[in-house]
This record gives C-alpha cells, structure tokens and sequence, in this order.
C-alpha cells in the first residue's frame, strides 16, 4: 500500500508540474527573470500548493501514525545554520542557470526530452559528490 | 518590471498548485513523508536496505507522469534554452546544493513553507534570491 500511495504521490505531483507550466524551463525562467518581462505564474503554483499543504500538515503534526500506518517522519525543527544556507545558494544558482529544479527535471525526462536527461544525469553526479564528501567526514 | 500578459497563465497556474499541494498532502497523510524531490531521489544514493521501494515508486510516478497526462490531452511542449555545458553546470550545483540545503523546491518551497518552518522560509529566500540574481546577470548584465 505505502509502494502505491508513493506512486500515486509522485503521479500527481507531476501532473501538477505538467498543468502548472512548471515543467518547462522557460516558463520558470520567465518568473526568475524580474528585470525582464516578468511572469508571476510560479507565485501562482506555490500560493494554490500551499493552500492545501498548509491544512494538510496541521492535520499531520497531530498524529503519531499516518493513515495507513506508518511513522509520521516530520522534520523537527532544525537550525538555520551555514550549511542550509550555502546549499540553498548553490541550488539557486544553479536553478536560475538552466530553469530546472529535480521535479521537473525529473517530468521532462520522463517527456523524453535529451536536454532533461543530461540535467538529470548532472543532477545525481552532484548528489553522489555529497554523499562522497559526507562519508569521508569523521 | 512589467508584466508579461502573453506567458502569464493564472488558472493553469493555481490549478497545478492545487495538484502540487494535493500531492503533498497525500503523501504526509498516507505515508507520513515530505514530499522533497532532492530528498528522496538523493535518498537512494545512499542505499539503506528496505528504504528504497517506496522512493523508486515515487520517482517513477513523476516520470510516468507525462504519460498519464498524454493519455488524455497532448502535452504541452518544453523549452530549454540552456546548452548542454549549461545544463551540466546547473545539474551538479543543484544537485549538491539541495543535499547540503537538505531540500528544494518541493521540500522546502511547498511542504516547508506549508509547515510554517522558519529553516524552509530562509532556505526558499535564499533559492529564489539567488535564481533571480543568477537570471538577471545572465539576461541583463552580460546578455548571454
């Protein structure tokens, strides 16, 4: 059941990339670029994503178990230190370079677009550097 | 600033949000999870035995989500401007950036701030600051 709710979960998800816009590059360039000809629509996704999320998680920080079950895994708050803040910048940058983040990096690949695969491929060499790097500290 | 009315797409916008934020919503109240792409794909990087199911499944519907979307209507086509030096480029530093951010758009952006979390407001401010600045060196200072 928690394989099929996953995929579910990712289904959606994507489908709401897809409607949204957000799958495309251009389109997120086009709300990043605020000198330019400025499109707010990405204001647009998060304002209506948030609107359910917010409810949704009110209902989630009350239970210890989900519905079907499973540990309720909810970040507790952790601190706002050097490492959020220099990854976040790295992503920003690089984000703003080719208009992908991994969500829709990951929907236009499965569109069979070549240009989404190589961001991908990118995409996991960077994260196997992280976890390279992680597993060396003592 | 001046708006563009021919790109600017409200309805489709708040439509897809609202699947985002269906998604999300989901995905805590049955699984008990955050829904942050980084975060699972990343997760499977470091293979820890019986975790990896669930991760692969939610990979896979966001991947197969185009083709669920083709079946019943044709599916808008992608722009990527980015060359593939670009794009490499943009891949690694989002790739280790949203490890040692411990989350992207998804997780820090939607579930974050729908958490009210102080730690994701930052990380989401810095993000976007940091991709509007990038934007703007690269279309308005240097006009790549």
């Amino acid at each position: 059941m928690l394989m099929l709710s996953s995929l579910l979960a990712g289904l959606v998800f994507g489908l709401g990339l897809i409607v949204s816009g957000m799958a495309n590059p251009a389109k997120v360039l086009g709300f990043l670029d605020l000198a330019g000809s400025w499109d707010p629509s990405l204001a647009f996704v998060m304002a209506g994503a948030i609107a359910v999320g917010f409810f949704a998680f009110l209902l989630a920080k009350k239970r210890r178990l989900s519905l079907l079950g499973a540990e309720m895994k909810l970040p507790a708050a952790g601190r706002i230190d050097r490492r959020l803040m220099a990854g976040s910048l790295l992503f920003g940058v690089g984000w703003g370079l080719a208009g992908f983040c991994p969500g829709p990096g990951l929907v236009a690949l499965g569109m069979g677009e070549p240009k989404a695969a190589v961001f991908v491929l990118a995409m996991l060499a960077g994260m196997a550097t992280f976890e390279l790097i992680e597993r060396r500290r003592p | 600033m001046t708006l563009d009315w021919n790109a600017f797409t409200p309805w489709p916008a708040l439509a897809g949000g609202l699947l985002i934020g269906l998604a999300a919503a989901m995905f805590v109240l049955l699984n008990g999870r955050i829904a942050g792409i980084s975060g699972i794909l990343g997760g499977l990087l470091k293979p820890v035995r019986g975790d990896a199911g669930w991760r692969v499944a939610f990979v896979a519907g966001l991947i197969g989500a185009p083709w669920a979307y083709a079946a019943f209507s044709a599916l808008p086509r992608v722009q990527v401007d980015a060359g593939y030096g670009v794009l490499v480029a943009a891949g690694l530093l989002v790739g280790i950036g949203t490890r040692y951010g411990a989350g992207c758009t998804s997780g820090h952006g939607v579930c974050g701030l729908s958490r009210l979390s102080a730690r994701s407001l930052v990380a989401t401010m810095i993000f976007m600051g940091a991709g509007f600045a990038v934007v703007f060196l690269v279309r308005h200072l240097f006009k790549f």
